[in-house]
């Protein structure tokens, strides 16, 4: 955790302070709604389909236990003792009252926590690798990084009111588990030939209704030019992003329409007024944020533990667990650990808020009292001792924590849909469910292997479905919900030549009965074309492209022929 | 009636704000007293409005690009910027621009959906004259320069950002 200084501290009590006054002259008549609307999606709170909904910031997905226990108290006194993880790390309460959110945010401050610009046009929380720290491909620790860019991009009074909302993800390992292929700015750790730290930084991915890959802008951007660099990108953006059209206003746009080469040119040009000027950032700035992290007390272990040795090898389901849901750690001794909370009949990243004092208890005994909230909406404990996995396996198995699923195809990401979202066209739990429930079956799910299924309930893509290797969106055909289905997405380079990739559309969509069946459709191509265990789904569709999965769900282009003209007769 | 918020206070108003009709035609420049004309207004009409008597001021609408009266500056007795709308941002870069780049050193006023709830921060991109939209508080306004007590950013009260003021205190 960053540990906040005074400033930090009265800076988040001040926000409490002038939202609280906000919503008090809302609420008197005395701010028009439009405005107060700007002001309060700055603090998280939208007014939804059944409520409002608070979206509160776990910046860069790192929690601590303390913290966690206070997120369960707001579920449990402000709402329906539940909560939503999301895939951009955050947490979602649907059911809080929006007379009451001062008080929320209050009692978030008593933590060092807010709901700070997780909504609105402007910068939102910096998303971060959740093995930052741990990972053994690490190049730098992330999470100093993103804490440096939470505080720049924090009430920036320049940047407060962009064309659009605002994402920036930071990878601080070889391979990339940000995704920063398909962010506004995705910054990319990296050391040249003198062992010095710098960024690649890539501009104008996305995903919503206009999926984008980033462009490469620069191939190493030295660490002290970090913030006078954003603040270039940053300022073109403000100043020349399309402001007449929301859905032409992200940045990935403006990229587009004048072409990467130009849009770098203007950024390298206001860059040279900034450069070397006050914002620059200096050594003992990254060591000061850096030493305001609580570290990891580790213990002298060896690499493998003995008796963890023997439950491997004598108990199957725990082993199952540890093969999906345990990563490898650069300390010996150590492992990092996946709490699945993609259990079948459950909406993909929900907690209720005694699951969430259980998790706090069982961070402050296995993990150093951290996690973290990854952005496939599940929990990281990152700093597990070998010897404490079978115990820890054990108490989130007690929780419904311990689906051994992670990679799998039920390790679902899922937006809320619109069983609580306004702006879908159509419902997410439900279908997350039906798959879920279509493969059950652990050994065939294991014998199927690593397998993204991104879900989405409109083209705003909360879901990542772009980048699912099957990717569902929700689609309004007359009043219905439809589902349309994508293979071939990759969310980034997570293992070495597997680049990021956009989803292409297989076809025609499906009603909502019919979606276990066509998935079901797609695996079994995939089963009958893979050359050997070792080549996942997506390969295969990158190897032999989508054709043979259109027609393993569509038929032949006869059949499909046959199969458009009795649905026009039928007309 | 639209108040002046200058230098932290509730001020009096000298300057009349010359605008573009709504067919988009420049008004007759008026004979005399103190205008701030808008940017196309200067540009054809400048020999004649440097040559009358009373204050020249000039004001840019969010599309409009700085650099453009960059070398007039002297001539001008202020500067305005427009905020149309309530989320248009693009202002805040423009005052920075004016500021740090040209080194506009003069009155920066703020006008539009110029509200309480913006203050703050257009105060810290370096505007320090705010002509309040008609329906806002005055005395209501006034209290929100004390929103926040420090920022993380450069501003124009603290040219160094806070990491370096941290840094300096520690030492």
């Amino acid at each position: 955790m960053y540990i906040y200084d005074e400033i930090d501290q009265r800076l988040v009590d001040e926000r409490v302070a002038q939202f609280r006054d906000q919503t008090r002259r809302f609420l008197a008549g005395k701010l028009p709604e439009d405005e107060f609307r700007a002001l309060r999606l700055r603090n998280g709170l939208y007014i939804q389909r059944y409520a409002p909904m608070l979206r509160v910031a776990v910046p860069y997905g790192l929690l601590s236990s303390k913290q966690l226990r206070m997120l369960a108290h707001i579920a449990r006194k402000y709402d329906r003792g539940y909560g939503h993880f999301s895939t951009r790390q955050n947490i979602q309460y649907n059911w809080p009252k929006l007379e009451e959110v001062p008080d929320i945010l209050a009692d978030l401050a008593t933590v060092q926590m807010h709901a700070i610009q997780t909504s609105g046009n402007c910068v939102r929380n910096i998303t971060a690798d959740h093995f930052a720290g741990v990972a053994q491909d690490e190049i730098v620790d992330s999470f100093v990084w993103c804490e440096v860019i939470r505080q720049w991009s924090t009430f920036h009074p320049e940047f407060n009111y962009l064309p659009r909302k605002f994402k920036i993800a930071v990878n601080g390992a070889e391979h990339d588990r940000a995704a920063t292929q398909v962010h506004d700015i995705g910054l990319h750790a990296l050391r040249n030939g003198d062992g010095e730290i710098g960024f690649r930084v890539l501009v104008g991915g996305g995903l919503g209704r206009t999926p984008i890959i980033g462009h490469v802008i620069r191939e190493f951007l030295p660490w002290q030019h970090l913030l006078t660099y954003l603040d270039a990108i940053l300022r073109v953006y403000n100043r020349y992003g399309r402001r007449d059209n929301i859905f032409k206003a992200r940045i990935k746009i403006l990229v587009k329409e004048r072409g990467p080469d130009k849009f770098r040119d203007e950024v390298e040009a206001e860059w040279a007024h900034l450069k070397d000027g006050p914002a620059t950032l200096i050594t003992e700035e990254i060591e000061r944020v850096s030493g305001r992290f609580t570290r990891p007390a580790y213990l002298n272990l060896p690499a493998t533990d003995a008796a963890y040795e023997q439950q491997l090898a004598t108990d199957p389901a725990f082993a199952n667990w540890v093969k999906r849901n345990v990563h490898p750690h650069k300390v010996a001794g150590y492992a990092a650990v996946t709490l699945s909370l993609k259990k079948t009949g459950v909406p993909p990243g929900d907690a209720t808020a005694a699951q969430m004092d259980a998790v706090a208890d069982f961070a402050d005994r296995y993990s150093f009292g951290e996690l973290r909230v990854s952005h496939e909406q599940n929990l990281i404990f990152a700093d597990v001792e070998q010897a404490d996995l079978h115990q820890l396996w054990q108490a989130a198995r007690t929780l419904g924590f311990a689906t051994p699923n992670v990679g799998l195809l039920t390790n679902i990401i899922s937006c809320p849909g619109g069983d609580f979202c306004s702006l879908a066209n159509a419902k997410s739990i439900p279908i997350a469910e039906a798959i879920q429930r279509r493969f059950d079956d652990l050994d065939y799910l294991h014998d199927i292997g690593e397998l993204d299924l991104n879900i989405s309930g409109c083209m705003n893509a909360c879901g990542h479905h772009h980048v699912g290797h099957i990717g569902i969106l929700g689609v309004d055909k007359g009043g219905e919900e439809w589902y349309q289905i994508e293979v071939g997405g990759n969310q980034g380079n997570v293992r070495p030549g597997l680049p990021a990739a956009l989803g292409k559309v297989i076809g025609p969509s499906f009603a909502r009965a019919e979606v276990p069946d066509v998935i079901e459709r797609l695996i079994d191509c995939y089963l009958q074309h893979r050359d050997s265990e070792a080549e996942c789904f997506v390969d295969v569709v990158h190897r032999i492209g989508v054709e043979p999965f259109k027609e393993s769900v569509y038929g032949n282009a006869d059949q499909r022929a046959a199969h458009r003209q009795r649905q026009l007769a039928a007309h | 009636m639209a108040t002046l918020i200058k230098e932290r206070r509730i001020a009096s108003d000298n300057w009349r704000l010359i605008k573009a009709g709504a067919d988009g035609a420049l008004p007759e420049i008026p004979g005399d007293g103190d205008i701030i004309v808008p940017l196309a207004l200067w540009q054809r009409e400048r020999a004649a409005l440097l040559a009358r008597k009373g204050g020249l001021a000039v004001w840019l609408d969010s599309h409009e690009d700085p650099a453009a009266i960059a070398d007039d500056l002297k001539h001008l007795a202020l500067v305005a910027v427009n905020f149309p709308k309530f989320g248009d941002g693009r202002g805040y870069s423009t005052a920075r621009l004016l500021r740090e780049r040209y080194g506009w050193k003069g009155e920066l006023r703020a006008i539009g959906e110029v509200v309480r709830d913006h203050l703050f921060a257009m105060a810290a991109v370096g505007f320090d004259a705010f002509l309040l939209r008609d329906d806002q508080d005055p005395r209501e306004a006034l209290t929100a320069f004390h929103d926040f007590g420090e920022s993380y950013q450069t501003s124009a009260a603290q040219p160094q950002p806070l990491f370096r003021r941290r840094l300096a205190g520690a030492k």
